[in-house]
């Protein structure tokens, strides 16, 4: 994908301004029919989630007690998945969003609540819901835009490391609260800093972050394995709290993934965001930013409603059980502006998402221009760009640009021939 | 003598040791549930043991009028009871938001542990008519433990032969009154009791209401009367008109020797310590309704450290805060990321996207204040932020 603005057809070309604050009203319609609806149904359904998370979670570390018996192994581990990922996706995820904050439950509050996560909530509402959400796929301001370790976006220069970015993003997706954790506190860019020149501020959230993730280890990989050794189950709960950790992170991964990286979703340019964005504006960049994931009811459950992800970057502070009915009300929107509503299966996005990963750690236009004859010779100047210096590498870039724009003519005028 | 220190000594041994133990329990315990606490779980099967957050089960609901309800409450293993005449800070879920409101408790304390409040349902209000119509059994709510300063004295539950006492009740400023009765002469089956410990007492009560049948707990009033325990001067507004409380003499021939109690609206309680002090009787109030808030459009705002700006109905608490010199919160400055949100102590703010109106009054809204986002909200009337 390609910045809005930079893209042969804008496909927002065709609104006038008068179009898309009549959009953001219209917007802001369906969002005030929720908040006027909203009430002891929506308290009652996440004080269910919460207890029924928290009884799930309990019973399974139970089960693990004795999980040198197979069965309990099984059982507990699975178990203890499903209410991590429950913890994170549909409650954590939402009630740091304030989604919850209406009830007046100092318990259930975005100011008061710590996930299971390596991340603090303190950081990660930071990063997350001021400069993610805000900011919302804005080149070189929304870092969650390949977490600033991938490329994924041919606006994003290309350089050597991201050959390597297919490994990173699988490494990434089995650690993924550690790698959200470092993002939240910038580390890369903190680390490249000399040590005396680093803010308080980031030496106070690592000292946080730091004792977060010594908690959360000695929970995981301590406390409940030592107290499974009368049973001799010391190991396998090890083994079942890891492999809980790494089914929780790569779903979780997997998901988010699916929020803002599949092909055809929307990225912008810094530049051409104006310094005071209206309100239909900012809708608008959210409609178009954001991917929707389609499915059972389960399945939206599962991923903390995050499949909802076009309806949850308009309206993020909404309850999660409502995004399902807000989505046809949206949809109908998105058809009347004609607009791209960007939604498909679990399996659909997620191989889009990860060929997108794999496509930009080649440089622009590398695998247009490649065929199976040319092979050595392309293969030959990736070598040399990825060995070259920056001149060597934006030489070939710009052949390679070249090429595959003359391949694009050449495909567009066979078309026209044939036609 | 000689034998019984080394007992001690081992005594006091294992009693240091279990708390060690307990206290090594507890952190085996707050580290396997990590980012939780016991507790959180603990509440999930046991929300009313020793050392939880203090709340209670509503037990029944007894209609008293049409528009009134007694709500008899089992609070939790800590509750630290109550004397007669004590108010209860009661939080409760409404169409799922935490309401918080003050309710005089209306026994005195019971042999069953239970608590109960009474409740008038008065117009607008939201908790009110949420408590008498719509609570059913089983529901849990939140309790702060009782408190209050309109109590009968000491001298007087305990004190000398005859103590001479005036009660002016209007309205629902009759429930802590009952609760003061009800403890001093327990109502059985055999009707009234006048146990000893209140023999000595010489009691008048004048109890203002619009009219007989809205008025709660005139049975009650009239039989303790009927049982002689009481004297009652029931004035009607539809029968008698407005009560004039220069005529109070009238109505009790020895105000003079009397200690006076009164509970009710605001007005009838200034009327009432003007003309006790005219005349230097005693005189101990209670009032529960604050005084009505202001609504309109900006106004000022003034926060925890003491700095205060006055605000138009469109500027954003935020900028006014920070254009007091405030060190406030902030995030994205348009409602999305909530990393403005700050307690609200007191006062009105409006949402700037669609004019919805929070107000936070003391004592009425939870301990900690509402919380509200500064980014999107204005003042709509005077406020006190709590950063």
């Amino acid at each position: 994908m390609t910045v809005v603005t930079k893209k042969d057809q804008n496909p927002v070309a065709h609104l006038t301004p008068e179009d898309i604050e009549q959009l953001g009203i219209e917007l802001d319609a369906i969002r005030q029919e929720v908040l006027d609806t909203r009430g002891e149904r929506d308290a009652a359904y996440i004080r269910k989630v919460i207890d029924a998370q928290r009884k799930l979670e309990l019973g399974s570390r139970a089960v693990l007690l004795a999980s040198a018996f197979p069965p309990a192994f099984v059982v507990g581990t699975i178990g203890l998945s499903i209410a991590k990922i429950v913890e994170n996706m549909e409650i954590g995820h939402n009630v740091m969003h304030g989604q919850w904050d209406w009830m007046r439950d100092p318990k259930i509050h975005s100011t008061t609540w710590e996930w299971d996560n390596a991340s603090t909530a303190e950081g990660w509402k930071h990063s997350h819901n001021e400069v993610h959400h805000t900011y919302t796929n804005i080149v070189g301001k929304d870092n969650d835009l390949g977490y600033g370790i991938m490329r994924v976006d041919e606006d994003q220069r290309w350089v050597p490391m991201y050959l390597a970015q297919p490994i990173w993003n699988f490494i990434n997706a089995c650690f993924f609260e550690y790698g959200i954790a470092a993002y939240d506190l910038e580390l890369g860019k903190n680390l490249k800093t000399p040590k005396d020149r680093r803010p308080e501020s980031f030496k106070k959230a690592a000292r946080a972050t730091l004792g977060k993730i010594r908690k959360q280890m000695t929970k995981d990989y301590v406390v409940h394995p030592l107290l499974s050794l009368p049973t001799g189950s010391f190991l396998p709960t090890l083994a079942a709290n890891f492999t809980a950790n790494l089914v929780r992170n790569v779903w979780s991964h997997s998901v988010i993934m699916c929020g803002h990286f599949p092909e055809g979703v929307e990225t912008y340019e810094k530049a051409a965001i104006p310094e005071r964005e209206t309100r239909g504006e900012w809708y608008l960049r959210q409609m178009l930013g954001s991917a929707n994931i389609s499915g059972s009811k389960a399945m939206h459950f599962m991923t903390g409603n995050l499949s909802h992800q076009i309806e949850h970057h308009l309206f993020p502070d909404l309850p999660s059980n409502r995004y399902a009915e807000v989505a046809p009300k949206v949809q109908a929107l998105f058809e009347k502006y004609d607009l791209n509503y960007h939604s498909a299966s679990l399996p659909a996005q997620v191989y889009s998402a990860w060929h997108k990963v794999v496509r930009l750690s080649l440089p622009n236009g590398w695998l247009e221009t490649t065929t199976k004859e040319n092979l050595p010779s392309q293969l030959k100047m990736l070598w040399a760009m990825t060995t070259g210096d920056r001149k060597v590498r934006r030489v070939a870039q710009l052949r390679l640009e070249q090429q595959a724009r003359r391949l694009r003519a050449q495909k567009k005028a066979d078309v026209e021939r044939v036609a | 003598m000689s034998s019984s220190v080394p007992l001690l000594t081992s005594a006091t041994r294992r009693r240091a040791g279990s708390t060690t133990l307990r206290a090594r329990l507890e952190r085996v315990a707050n580290a396997a549930v990590t980012p939780l606490v016991p507790a959180d779980y603990l509440d999930l099967f046991n929300p009313l043991r020793a050392g939880a957050e203090l709340r209670g089960k509503v037990v029944a609901v007894t209609p008293e009028t049409a528009d009134a309800a007694t709500i008899v409450i089992r609070p939790g293993r800590d509750w630290a009871g109550h004397v007669p005449g004590q108010y209860v800070r009661v939080g409760i879920d409404v169409d799922g938001v935490r309401q918080w409101r003050a309710y005089s408790l209306t026994h005195g304390p019971r042999p069953d542990g239970n608590i109960s409040i009474t409740v008038k349902a008065v117009p607008e209000g939201v908790v009110s008519h949420h408590l008498v119509h719509r609570v059913r059994v089983g529901t849990l709510v939140h309790l702060e433990q009782a408190t209050g300063e309109f109590v009968l004295a000491p001298e007087v539950t305990d004190g000398p032969a005859t103590a001479k006492l005036l009660f002016v009740t209007a309205g629902s400023g009759v429930t802590p009154v009952v609760g003061m009765l009800r403890n001093l002469f327990p109502v059985t089956d055999t009707g009234v009791v006048r146990p000893a410990r209140s023999a000595h007492l010489d009691i008048t009560v004048v109890h203002v209401a619009p009219s007989r049948p809205d008025s709660i707990f005139i049975r009650d009033l009239e039989a303790l009367d009927a049982a002689g325990a009481i004297h009652l001067v029931a004035r009607y507004d539809d029968v008698h008109g407005l009560l004039d409380v220069d005529t109070l003499g009238d109505l009790v021939p020895d105000l003079d020797e009397r200690a006076t109690y009164a509970c009710g609206p605001g007005g009838l309680l200034d009327a009432l310590e003007a003309h006790h002090a005219a005349r230097d009787l005693v005189l101990y109030t209670e009032q529960f309704r604050p005084a009505t808030l202001v609504v309109g459009e900006g106004g000022a705002v003034t926060f925890a450290g003491g700095a205060s700006v006055e605000t138009d109905g469109s500027t954003t608490l935020l900028d006014a805060g920070e254009s007091a010199g405030v060190l406030m919160p902030s995030g994205c400055r348009m409602g999305v990321c909530f990393g403005c949100v700050v307690p609200l102590k007191e006062g009105s703010v409006r949402d700037l996207r669609n004019g919805e109106l929070t107000t936070a009054v003391p004592g009425e809204t939870g301990p900690g204040g509402i919380r509200i986002q500064t980014c999107i909200t204005a003042a709509a009337g005077p406020c006190h932020l709590d950063v």
